[in-house]
């Protein structure tokens, strides 16, 4: 059985992934959290890379990894003293969430391995960037700039919001 | 060239998704929790792109709404973390177990 | 004639200046206003019934006046309530009354209440008094006369419980608004059960004699007996209660708890004529159609007339003793309205009832108004705290003397010429209900020259300082209403007053006459021969030899606490205390429990409620994981 360039690619992903997501949510300092949020963008950011949409990727890497990731680490700079550490977990919060993780994670593994999706139609090749920015910025049908325009008033709103909520009194 | 079964992108994301659920569920941190929302977020945006990908490449819907939803989630970012600033601010902490006050 | 507005504004603004200013005044000139109203009214009273009977007669009746009539509350065509004055030959003969006896009565309590706390208040009520009891003989319809009916009813409360740190005098007041008001009841259902059958309230109209009005209810019947049957004896009942008709009269004897004037004025001469003065009123309603009733009002007028004057003959407290005789007085009254017929001779009757009404109200005001002298002479309502006081007493005792004669039916007293027509329209209607009568008349004089001989002669009491005779302005009252007996029975009454309303000539009929002068004289001879001296031992050993039916009759045969067993033990251990228990526990005990389940789960979910979001998410992403296998496999 051979395998290809692409899967070992992805097996990679998948592996950074799963490992870095489990560790965000376990590790007990908050700021390595934080980074291992960030390698798991990253990941994120390759395999859209690897489906051919190179400018959703960019855009992941640009405003996930560069702008949020960053605030992130401000904020816990901000909020955590030195040597904070996660205290222990109980007994009975941690079977919880494994319970409810697992019994979910199976439930909709168990689905979509059953369920038939029907024929891939793949287009091979990168989706022409004209091509997106025709569709970011039109107005016809499948064109988006009402729901672009929306984004950007949800963020000036956020910005007034945010400054609103934290400035000092 | 060939091409990665969907599933497999599936299962990715669905462990990504509930990784993050088990996160929200345990986690004591407010940050922590947000970045667990984070996860979350992100493994649905995978979700959106993949059955975009695979099942109708001539739209691009699912890669808009990937697009939206990074945008979305940055602004909730910003106003999560404003929020959380403000708690820590008041009450010195931003554990879940000491936030309540409005309780009683 | 307008101005006889004048007679319900009077009163009514004198209650509020008393009753507001009232502390403020000094208690003489509160007394002064309160006497000078009224004196001005009883003119006005007697201007209107001067112009009144001197009005020229539509073919032989006194014309019915409504100088004033409004409509006070507007339901629909037929469902209205007015206020108004109704003037006709009854209404006029009460108005002078009721201003007479009232005028006497404030008369005398500026020297009978003098000193007294709450002298003003004593004379607002009294003007609030007044005013209610003239409203309610002149009102034009049954409704107006229920108001004020019931504001009798409040000021008689009042005044029962005017010394209410008594508590005897509470319990008193509290058991005369009880009693009457439950009659009451039975007053405004018949009121309600007429009314809507003949779509009017208005005296004018159910007493036309015209029966078409009551061709609604024709044919209607309950109980074996008419609608209209059921509705006039219910509003008898009402007057039975005011009035004191057996078995109704238990709070008249203990309603002497109230200052003796107030006895005289309220219930002596004008509010326990308030039965009978509606009886009279809704007369022709009675007669033509309910004359089964008009029947039973006499059999209990009878009956009540023989149950007092029974009780009156053992009674030792005086005030008791003239309360059974006004009981038994206005059952004579009713007597005679029940045994009257309408035309001519046949409505004697009703005339002779109105002209004891008028009779009995001065004599008997007399004889409280004496009582009063007599209780403020020595202190004491007591008859054995009496006796010899002829010679320290002489005004009272003269005018004592003369209404003893005159309810005993003695000539030429009022009391002989009004008993001696019920007397006859007795005889004429049953000997049966005549005998009766008769031998009550001679328990009267009995009775009543008992209490004067017990009074007046006999052994003198022993008294801590010597009794003497009262103040001018209480023996002035006495001298009036004692003249005004000697000659009110020479007042040709079928003139005024009479049921069809023509004129007709009293003339005695002397078998009768004569029959009741002798019962009477029979009487007054036993009262002489066994209470003059006071030491005869005749009474002591009757009363031996008859334990059982003299304790009895001084307990007034139990029906007071006939009463009690009834209310009390009956009623409101069996009915009212398992409805109260049911209330609360049943009732409440559901609400409580309702508030108490509600409780106890909330607390007991409240940890559910945790507030950590986490948890919620936790159950709500079980819950989603339920949701979907259920619709996935099921």
């Amino acid at each position: 059985m051979e395998i290809s360039l692409q899967e070992i690619v992805f097996f990679i992903l998948a592996a950074v992934i799963v490992v870095c997501s489990v560790l965000a949510v376990t590790t007990k300092r908050i700021l390595r959290s934080a980074t291992h949020l960030l390698f798991v963008l990253f990941a994120t950011a390759g395999i859209y890379f690897q489906l051919n949409y190179s400018f959703l990727g960019a855009v992941q890497l640009t405003v996930y990894a560069g702008g949020i990731i960053v605030l992130y680490v401000f904020s816990i700079l901000l909020t955590s003293p030195e040597g904070d550490h996660a205290e222990k977990l109980m007994r009975g919060k941690f079977f919880a969430g494994l319970v409810a993780a697992l019994a979910g994670a199976a439930v909709c593994i168990f689905i979509m391995v059953t369920h038939s999706f029907g024929a891939y139609r793949i287009i091979p090749g990168e989706i022409p960037m004209k091509e997106i920015g025709h569709a970011l910025m039109g107005t016809e049908r499948y064109q988006y700039l009402l729901p672009f325009e929306l984004i950007s008033v949800l963020l000036l709103a956020c910005i007034v919001g945010g400054i609103m909520i934290a400035r000092k009194r | 060239m060939e091409e990665i079964r969907m599933e497999y992108y599936l299962i990715i994301s669905t462990l990504m998704l509930f990784i993050g659920i088990y996160g929200f569920i345990t986690r004591r941190n407010l940050l922590a929790v947000l970045i667990s929302v984070e996860l979350m977020l992100n493994s649905v945006d995978i979700n959106f792109v993949v059955f975009n990908r695979y099942l109708f490449p001539d739209h691009l819907e699912g890669l808009f709404f990937s697009l939206f939803a990074i945008g979305v989630s940055a602004a909730e970012t910003a106003v999560a973390i404003a929020i959380i600033i403000n708690i820590y601010r008041n009450i010195r902490s931003i554990q879940t177990r000491e936030l309540n006050t409005m309780k009683h | 004639m307008e101005y006889t507005l004048l007679i319900l504004l009077l009163p009514l603004v004198s209650f509020f200046v008393l009753g507001l200013l009232g502390t403020r005044l000094k208690p003489c000139v509160a007394g002064w206003i309160g006497t000078l109203v009224l004196a001005v009214l009883t003119l006005v009273a007697y201007v209107t019934a001067w112009e009144y009977f001197s009005m020229p007669r539509v073919e032989g009746v006194y014309a019915t006046l409504v100088p004033l009539n409004f409509e006070w509350l507007h339901f629909t065509q037929n469902l209205h309530l007015d206020l108004g004055i109704l003037l006709d030959p009854i209404s006029v003969m009460m108005l002078v009354v009721i201003t007479t006896v009232s005028l006497m009565v404030h008369i005398y309590s500026m020297g009978y209440m003098n000193g007294e706390r709450g002298f003003q208040r004593y004379y607002a009520f009294l003007s609030l008094f007044s005013f209610s009891m003239l409203g309610l003989v002149v009102a034009t319809n049954i409704f107006q006369m229920y108001i004020f009916w019931e504001l009798v009813g409040v000021s008689s409360y009042l005044l029962i419980g005017f010394y209410y740190t008594k508590p005897e005098a509470i319990a008193a007041s509290k058991k005369a608004f009880i009693v009457t008001r439950f009659a009451d009841l039975g007053f405004l259902i018949g009121i309600l059960v007429l009314s809507f059958y003949t779509k009017t309230f208005s005296f004018d109209l159910l007493t036309s004699g015209d029966s078409s009005i009551f061709a609604g209810a024709a044919g209607s019947t309950f109980l074996g007996a008419s609608v209209i049957s059921w509705a006039m004896a219910l509003i008898f009942i009402g007057g039975a209660g005011k009035s004191a008709m057996f078995p109704l009269h238990i709070w008249l004897p203990d309603a002497m708890e109230g200052p003796t004037p107030v006895s005289a004025l309220i219930h002596a001469a004008t509010m326990v004529v308030a039965g009978v003065y509606l009886v009279a009123r809704l007369f022709p309603v009675y007669y033509f159609e309910a004359p089964d009733v008009l029947v039973a009002i006499a059999v209990i007028g009878a009956f009540t007339s023989l149950y007092a004057a029974v009780v009156a003959c053992v009674q030792t407290d005086i005030k008791r003793v003239l309360a059974f005789s006004t009981i038994s007085q206005i059952g004579f009254m009713m007597v005679a309205l029940g045994v009257s017929g309408m035309e001519g001779h046949e409505g004697l009757g009703y005339m002779a009832s109105m002209f004891h009404l008028f009779t009995h109200a001065m004599f008997k005001a007399l004889l409280f108004l004496g009582a009063g002298a007599i209780i403020h002479a020595v202190h004491s309502n007591e008859m054995d705290r009496m006796g010899g006081l002829r010679k320290q007493l002489p005004v009272t005792h003269l005018t004592f003397l003369i209404a003893c004669l005159a309810i005993a039916g003695i000539p030429p007293f009022s009391g002989f010429f009004s008993k001696d027509e019920i007397l006859s329209a007795a005889f004429m209607f049953s000997p049966w209900i005549g005998w009766t009568m008769s031998v009550i008349a001679g328990l009267t004089a009995f009775y009543m020259f008992r209490l004067y001989y017990n009074i007046f002669w006999g052994k003198p009491a022993v008294h801590e300082h010597e009794p003497h005779e009262a103040p001018v302005n209480m023996t002035l009252p006495l001298v009036v209403l004692a003249a005004i007996t000697c000659v009110a029975g020479f007042i040709p009454f079928g003139h005024f007053v009479t049921a069809d309303g023509l004129v007709y000539d009293i003339h005695l009929n002397w078998t009768v006459a004569g029959t009741s002068i002798v019962i009477a004289c029979v009487g007054i001879a036993i009262a002489t021969v066994l209470y003059m001296k006071g030491t005869n031992p005749v009474p002591t050993r009757l009363a031996e030899r008859f334990k059982g039916f003299y304790t009895a009759a001084y307990h007034r045969f139990y029906l007071d606490e006939l009463w009690l067993f009834v209310t009390k033990r009956i009623i409101f251990g069996y009915i009212s205390r398992p409805l109260a228990w049911f209330d609360r526990h049943v009732v409440d005990g559901a609400m409580n429990g309702m508030a108490l389940v509600t409780q106890k789960v909330s607390w007991a979910i409240r940890g559910l409620q945790s507030g950590q979001v986490q948890q919620y998410a936790f159950i709500f992403l079980l819950g989603t994981l339920i949701i979907v296998l259920l619709l996935l496999y099921v």
